[in-house]
């Protein structure tokens, strides 16, 4: 299922703004794809473009090829919500619906389109989104009760569940173990470890030591100075890009010389 | 800063630690003393046949002695938190006094009056004693009802309008003005809107309970309008996100998500919009008019409503005038308990219906 992508010339702006210039970058398919880079430098905005969810906010749009085997996601003829559909988010601050149980929120991508299903077959799919983002274990007892009574590093993991249930072919994360204790973040470390085996992940991460964690691939981000665009600097492996980086920029901000 | 602390210190030698920290201050008594004293003297006055508005104003002056002792023992600050304190909880009884006395007034009028009799007969054929509001009540349920039936859906779509699809466009700009001023539009003006629109498919003269539901519809749209908006926008953004990441498209978002998460605050604010045009008395004197037998039919010619009922019980009570007067009471303090009602089920709602977990 996991399918790879493939950007190219890809320029994304706010208005007039020009927020990320320039970014060619392809990504793997079942491989963990982490993006770097100081605050500001258009990572998330990036992300955001991958599936589409950039266009949500007022005035923003975008030019330049995203392809998902082969199929350019900004075609004339795309439907975005299809494209979300098919391209899984998960956002930096948990965010589980507050008028559902975590029953339905694991099931909201199946409710809110109004799917119908047989309670065995929804009970199935509850369970194995829950056991693959590690959850059920600890939810099970309690499935009908709020999901906004989890602690953070559950209501995160819900999310998790909630982006799989739908069964994407990507899963983007947005910083998600920014709002998270070192414990729950390596909780979704692993998980992310397992995931890969079935989907593409891209992750941006404040973390340098998390992306050598959990990457296969690193790809750096910088701008020049405010109010300029973001650019992608460098992408590769990441064990070559933390051990012998081929910009002195990426070699310092690694190094925690700025940033 | 800490070098003249310190000399300070060393000049007054040992300080002592207890009056450094606690200071001088009034005895814990002191405030429920001044109240209380001025309470009895004012309630000694009011005995002895000063009048009430110029007693509550003695008690008012004495408690201003609080502060005065306080400037005098414990300094300007604590002095003014105290002058602060007294002023505010004045003006909190002062607001207290109208809504008190109206219901004492209404109730110990009206409670005497209130019988089986009373809620389960018209005035039809009444002359003096007896009758009841039976057609009043039925009126007033109805075009209320029929208000909430064209003010709900009307408000609550254009207020989804102007938070979700809006995008705070020109249209936007200007549906948030004239609904500002609809806020402020008189209700006798809304009266005679309605008259006016139905003399065009009547004629002159139209009395019907459905103009009352319209003319009352044009008051709650507003209310609805506003207090929806300002509900959905207290929905995060990340919800919405959410959803779409999820492959939702906007209107399910809207329907399925944001709906129900602002629910509690929507219907409350429905249900207190109810409560503000149910009492209104001008439009429905204008457009529905007034009679003394039931009418179940919102399409059909007069209809009597609590509010104009007691306005014309009242206004010609007839002779012996008592018992017309009487009944006036009584229908103005079921109106104060349907509106009393009508808030109980708001807070009802938004206890039952506001997303539980984190609250």
């Amino acid at each position: 299922m996991a399918k790879s992508i493939d950007v190219s010339d890809l320029n994304i702006y706010y208005g007039d703004f020009l927020a990320v210039e320039d970014v060619t970058i392809p990504i793997a398919a079942k491989s963990v794809t982490a993006f770097i880079g100081p605050s500001g430098c258009g990572k998330s905005t990036f992300l955001r473009s991958l599936n589409r969810m950039h266009e949500v906010i007022r005035g923003a749009r975008v030019e330049g090829k995203v392809l998902i085997d082969g199929q350019d996601l900004y075609g004339s003829d795309m439907d975005p919500v299809n494209v979300r559909r098919m391209i899984g988010m998960v956002f930096q601050r948990p965010n589980p619906f507050p008028t559902m149980s975590i029953y339905d929120n694991v099931l909201a991508g199946q409710k809110l389109n109004s799917k119908r299903m047989k309670k065995a077959e929804s009970d199935d799919i509850v369970e194995r989104s829950l056991r693959s983002a590690g959850l059920w274990a600890e939810v099970k007892d309690r499935l009908d009760r709020p999901g906004s009574g989890l602690s953070g590093g559950q209501q995160q993991r819900l999310c998790i569940a909630r982006a799989i249930s739908v069964e994407p072919e990507v899963l983007l994360m947005d910083e998600p173990c920014s709002a998270l204790d070192p414990i729950s973040t390596s909780v979704i470390e692993d998980l992310i470890h397992e995931l890969k085996t079935q989907y593409t992940i891209v992750i941006v991460t404040h973390n340098m030591q998390q992306a050598a964690r959990v990457s296969d691939e690193t790809a750096f981000f910088n701008l020049s100075g405010v109010g300029k665009p973001g650019r992608l600097i460098e992408v590769g492996r990441t064990e070559t890009i933390f051990s012998n980086p081929q910009d002195p920029a990426t070699e310092a901000y690694i190094q925690g010389r700025f940033g | 800063m800490t070098t003249t602390l310190s000399s300070r210190n060393r000049d007054s030698g040992p300080v002592d630690i207890h009056e450094e920290l606690y200071g001088a201050q009034l005895p814990s008594w002191a405030a429920k003393a001044v109240i209380g004293a001025g309470v009895l003297i004012g309630l000694a006055l009011y005995l002895l046949g000063v009048n009430l508005v110029l007693a509550a104003l003695v008690v008012f002056v004495v408690s201003l002695a609080l502060p005065a002792w306080s400037v005098a023992v414990e300094g300007r600050r604590k002095a003014t938190d105290r002058l602060v304190t007294v002023l505010v909880t004045s003006s909190f009884v002062l607001a207290m006094f109208p809504l008190v006395s109206i219901l004492y007034t209404v109730i110990s009028n009206g409670a005497r009056v209130l019988s089986a009799e009373f809620f389960t007969y018209s005035m039809r054929n009444v002359v003096g004693e007896g009758g009841g509001i039976y057609h009043a009540t039925i009126g007033t349920l109805l075009i209320t009802g029929g208000a909430a039936v064209i003010s709900i859906p009307i408000g609550l779509f254009a207020a989804i309008y102007l938070v979700e699809y809006a995008d705070g466009n020109r249209l936007s700009r200007w549906i948030r003005f004239l609904v500002d001023v609809m806020t402020g539009i008189p209700s006798i003006v809304a009266g005679l809107f309605a008259y006016a629109l139905f003399v065009l498919f009547f004629g002159e003269g139209v009395r019907l309970g459905v103009g009352g539901s319209v003319a009352l519809a044009v008051l709650m749209i507003p209310v609805v309008v506003r207090s929806t908006e300002e509900m959905l926008k207290l929905v995060p953004n990340e919800l919405r996100e959410a959803s779409y990441a999820l492959g939702v498209p906007k209107w399910r978002t809207v329907a399925k998500v944001v709906l129900p998460t602002a629910l509690a605050g929507i219907v409350t604010g429905i249900t207190l919009a109810v409560a503000r045009v149910i009492g209104e008395t001008a439009p429905l004197l204008i457009i529905a008019g007034m009679t003394d037998s039931v009418n179940f039919n919102l399409f059909d010619g007069r209809m009597a409503t609590l509010p104009v009922f007691t306005y014309s019980s009242v206004r010609s009570p007839g002779i012996p005038p008592e018992f017309s007067i009487d009944r006036a009471w009584g229908a103005a303090l079921t109106l104060l308990v349907i509106v009393m009602l009508l808030n109980l089920v708001a807070r009802l709602v938004s206890y039952f219906f506001s997303p539980k977990g984190e609250r």
